[in-house]
């Protein structure tokens, strides 16, 4: 108890209510720290290779002659030039800039499901047996790898109840855009290339919606009904002969699980498309229910969210895909086959979409999700699922205690593994928007994400605990918002200027939204910028 | 910086509390009184101002003396014009021009439909304007979210970080709503979304992509039927066809063949076409497709006709879910129009969405 408790009999409602945690005095760290490009210093290196043997220069002769000229460089790459010791200090110093996952109680990236990735299992990456593997070695020499990765198919096989798994594809919008080629080819191998609409909802991860355009299809977004359900009656609308596939997430991106999601695949299936679930949003129904018993025909799941592997912005990470045996042919190649005595490469696929990636996938990322769902068994994954939907509706009913804020749709309904919240009321009454508070919450050492566009759900802010935070996490994220909503009701321009305590003040937002101005290589930057400058 | 005219219509929102459809009027605002009303843009024009006030310290506001803004406006107004007697259209209209001719460069004005109106009657575009929402009829798309909003809004065109696009003014003659015409009104660019993709104009009204789905879906030698409103002016814009927002405009092989066209011209121009496309976008806050500000589009084209919903994702994301709706006056094509409608968002885009009776 602090120093200024109140002493004398403690009244017995007092004492039911939890003491408040107290709000972190945090501080990021700010460094001012310029790009690595610009902090090279033409000769200083970091290694110095040794001259090769003169027996092996002998015996290989001109390497880059097996080169194709055309892919041959004419001049050196202009790389930054620096020592060891700079180049560990340039990096040290951005990762302690970054609001990590674990650095922070990273329940406030909603969709993302930021849980807990284990460093034994990176033990395991950093074996020699696992990096000095070459992916070109031959099959007998690999055996290991290749029986992990053979049984891995065979486990998410189990957990999403498909006949065939790929781990081909580097994270999950590759996963989507792998499935979505295959149902291409599945279609075209029948002759029915005319079917060029796929379906998908707009609280569907909106990566649905992007792979199935760029693979050339017209894309047809349903809307939700009053209670926030995928609307049934606009998919019967929407479905024809040119229906190619219904690309949909259950639970939505609002954490609402669709109960009806078999009718759906029926409808689907009734025109002729093929029914495509994004399992991305797992973690609530590992051992629950699984994509082949509502009828999918295919399904995707991150490894990088679900099964644990670092996220690895946008790729390496790693998604994997399941078909049933209809669209087993189509697989990226090569497979991983087993035939009794020794796991090998397939290559032989006539019908295969060919690859996404080289080899055979991220390995790391597939051996780290591997050693997780051993380490945890059928009974653990089903536990994960459970705690991690605790969890969220542990949150959400001391969320909802804030003033303020609400959890549109489903209304007394409980909620998956998320929850997409609205603001709208509290940005009516000061004036502060979902973003400033997910600024402020910055100040705070927190982080916090609104939603997909365009915004359906007013003022939105989505989190998602997962299984691996305490309760006194949730508390601690669950204050942070209490307080910052109360800030924004006595002290608005505090909330509105924020962040205050980060590493940087506010980013060039309209920036971001132009391709005239952003650059995201450091030439893009010396033409867009200091060359204009 | 450049100062914000404040003007308060002082009666609006009067009929909304007691059961009337709106306050125009005297005899209306009578009747509110006499009901209990009691005013409530004041207060709702001060909001505004406390958020502007908090977000442009510097802010200077030219206002009307007494409930017509200075009132609300607080230490900080300035009052340029004196209050009128009476606080009918022609006073607001004067006002305006006061408040304009004083140095104005934004018009910030609380009511609701008719304000916005007389407003815009005043203004005929020299400066931009935008509403702080208080009236009873608000089917136009120029009031903010809520009065804070406004507040916010004006703030960000002072500090030029707003960009200005036209929205419509529309408002309620008998049963039907009438676009009224089109007003400059600064919009917040959508916020980029952190944390997640990075965003590449999210949001925003997919325009040219609405119109490259369009020319790709064109019968040649067919006609296209063009309905008024921000939407279709603006692809149309995309296409080089610039004519009146309000009216219905007729297209055909990408050249413009009438403006503001009526219904005899519309049906004529039909007649023998390979094709007819109606596009049509919904219009204000209500989503009416048909039959309302679009009457020359008749029953007798439409049977004829195939039709095609355009509307930016953000447009119909903020219609809440609520229905599309159509009157035409024939209750069989009425009913044809029912159910759900694929309404084309962008290249390659639809949204399923749901038709409902008015
Ligand atoms: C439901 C869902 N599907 C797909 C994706 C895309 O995955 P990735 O970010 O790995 O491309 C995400 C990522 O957040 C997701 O939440």
């Amino acid at each position: 108890m602090s120093a200024h408790a109140p002493s004398g009999p403690v009244d017995p409602a007092d004492a039911k209510v939890a003491p408040k945690p107290a709000l972190r005095r945090y501080h990021a760290a700010r460094w001012d720290e310029s790009l690595i490009f610009e902090q090279s210093t033409p000769g200083q290196r970091g290694v110095l290779p040794p001259a090769l043997d003169a027996g092996i220069a002998e015996s290989v002769g001109d390497a880059t002659a097996s080169l194709p000229p055309a892919l041959r460089r004419q001049k050196p790459p202009a790389l930054p030039e620096l020592g060891q010791q700079a180049v560990l200090r340039h990096y040290l110093r951005l990762s302690q800039e970054n609001l990590g996952a674990d650095l922070n109680i990273d329940v406030g990236q909603g969709t993302c499901t930021m849980k807990y990735s284990p460093k034994v299992n990176d033990q395991l990456i950093r074996s020699h047996k696992l990096a000095r593997l070459h992916p070109g070695q031959h099959d007998d020499t690999t055996q290991g790898v290749l029986e992990i990765l053979w049984r891995m198919e065979k486990m998410l096989a189990e957990i999403s109840g498909m006949d065939r798994v790929t781990l081909q594809p580097g994270a999950g919008s590759a996963a989507i855009w792998t499935n979505v080629a295959m149902i291409r080819a599945y279609h075209a191998s029948r002759g029915e290339s005319h079917r060029d609409q796929v379906i998908t909802t707009i609280f569907s991860h909106p990566s649905n919606a992007a792979c199935a355009k760029t693979a050339g299809y017209e894309v047809i977004t349903l809307y939700p009904d009053a209670d926030g359900y995928p609307d049934l009656e606009a998919l019967k609308a929407a479905v024809s002969d040119r229906t190619a596939a219904l690309l949909i997430t259950n639970p939505e991106d609002t954490g609402i699980f669709n109960p009806r999601i078999k009718e759906f695949v029926d409808v689907v299936h009734s025109v002729g498309g093929l029914a495509c679930y994004d399992q991305a949003n797992a973690n609530g129904i590992l051992g629950i229910t699984r994509a082949r018993d509502a009828g999918f025909d295919l399904c995707h799941f991150n490894l990088h969210k679900t099964f644990s592997t670092p996220h690895a912005c946008g790729g390496p990470a790693a998604g994997a895909c399941g078909v049933t045996g209809a669209l087993a042919p189509f697989l990226p190649s090569p497979t991983v086959e087993f035939d009794g005595e020794r796991y090998f490469l397939d290559h032989d696929r006539p019908e295969s979409i060919g690859k996404v990636r080289p080899y055979t996938g991220v390995a790391p990322n597939i051996v780290r999700a591997y050693s997780w769902i051993m380490s945890l068994g059928a009974e653990g994954l089903r536990e994960v699922a459970e705690i991690a939907v605790l969890n969220n509706n542990y949150l959400l009913t001391e969320m909802l205690k804030i003033p303020g804020v609400s959890a549109p749709y489903a209304k007394g309904k409980r909620r998956i593994e998320q929850v997409r919240y609205s603001w709208e009321e509290l940005a009516g009454e000061t004036g502060v928007h979902s973003e400033d508070i997910g600024l402020r919450a910055a100040d705070y050492g927190v982080h916090y994400w609104t939603s997909h566009h365009p915004y359906l759900v007013p003022e939105p802010a989505t989190l998602e605990p997962t299984e691996s935070y305490s309760k006194a996490d949730l508390d601690e994220y669950v204050a942070i918002m209490r307080a910052v909503a109360e800030e924004a009701r006595t002290d608005p321009e505090t909330v509105r200027t924020a962040p205050h305590r980060s590493s940087v003040h506010r980013n060039r937002e309209a920036a971001l939204d132009d391709p005239n101005v952003w650059a995201v290589t450091w030439r893009a930057y010396r033409r867009k910028v200091l060359d204009a400058s | 910086m450049t100062p914000l005219g404040l003007i308060v219509n002082p009666v609006a929102g009067l009929g909304g509390t007691v059961g009337l459809k709106g306050s125009d009027g005297a005899q209306v605002q009578r009747l509110a009184r006499e009901r209990g009303a009691v005013p409530r843009a004041g207060t709702r024009a001060a909001l505004a101002v406390a958020e502007l006030a908090a977000r442009c310290p510097d802010a200077e506001i030219l206002t009307v003396a007494g409930d017509m803004g200075a009132d609300a406006a607080g230490p900080r107004g300035r009052v340029v014009c004196e209050r009128p007697e009476t606080t009918g259209p022609a006073d607001t209209r004067r006002a305006v021009d006061a408040l304009v001719a004083a140095g104005a460069g934004l018009i910030m004005f609380a009511g609701g439909d008719g304000t916005a109106r007389d407003v815009l009657d005043a203004l005929g575009g020299r400066v931009p304007a935008i509403g702080i929402p208080a009236g009873v009829k608000m089917h136009s798309a120029v009031h903010a979210v809520n009065p804070r909003a406004a507040g916010e809004v004006a703030a960000a065109f002072l500090a030029g970080t707003a960009h200005v696009a036209p929205a419509e003014v529309a408002d309620r003659e008998g049963d039907a709503i009438v676009l009224y015409g089109l007003m400059p009104v600064p919009r917040l660019g959508e916020r980029v979304q952190r944390g997640k993709v990075g965003s590449a104009r999210t949001g925003g009204d997919d325009l040219a992509g609405i119109a490259a789905e369009l020319a790709a879906h064109a019968v040649p030698g067919g006609l296209d039927v063009y309905g008024p409103g921000t939407t279709t002016h603006g692809v149309l814009r995309v296409l080089g066809v610039d004519t009146p927002p309000t009216g219905v405009t007729a297209v055909s092989g990408g050249r413009c063949l009438v403006a503001d066209a009526d219904a005899a011209a519309l049906e004529g121009l039909a007649a023998g076409r390979p094709g007819v496309r109606v596009i049509v976008s919904p219009i204000g806050g209500q989503g009416f497709l048909f039959g309302r500000g679009n009457q020359q589009i008749t029953p007798a084209l439409l049977r004829g006709a195939t039709v095609t919903v355009v509307c930016g994702e953000a447009k119909l994301a903020a219609l809440g879910g609520r229905p599309l709706l159509v009157d035409t006056g024939d209750d069989a094509l009425d009913a044809s129009l029912t159910g759900y409608l694929p309404i084309v968002t962008g290249r390659g885009r639809r949204v399923m969405y749901k038709l409902g009776e008015p």
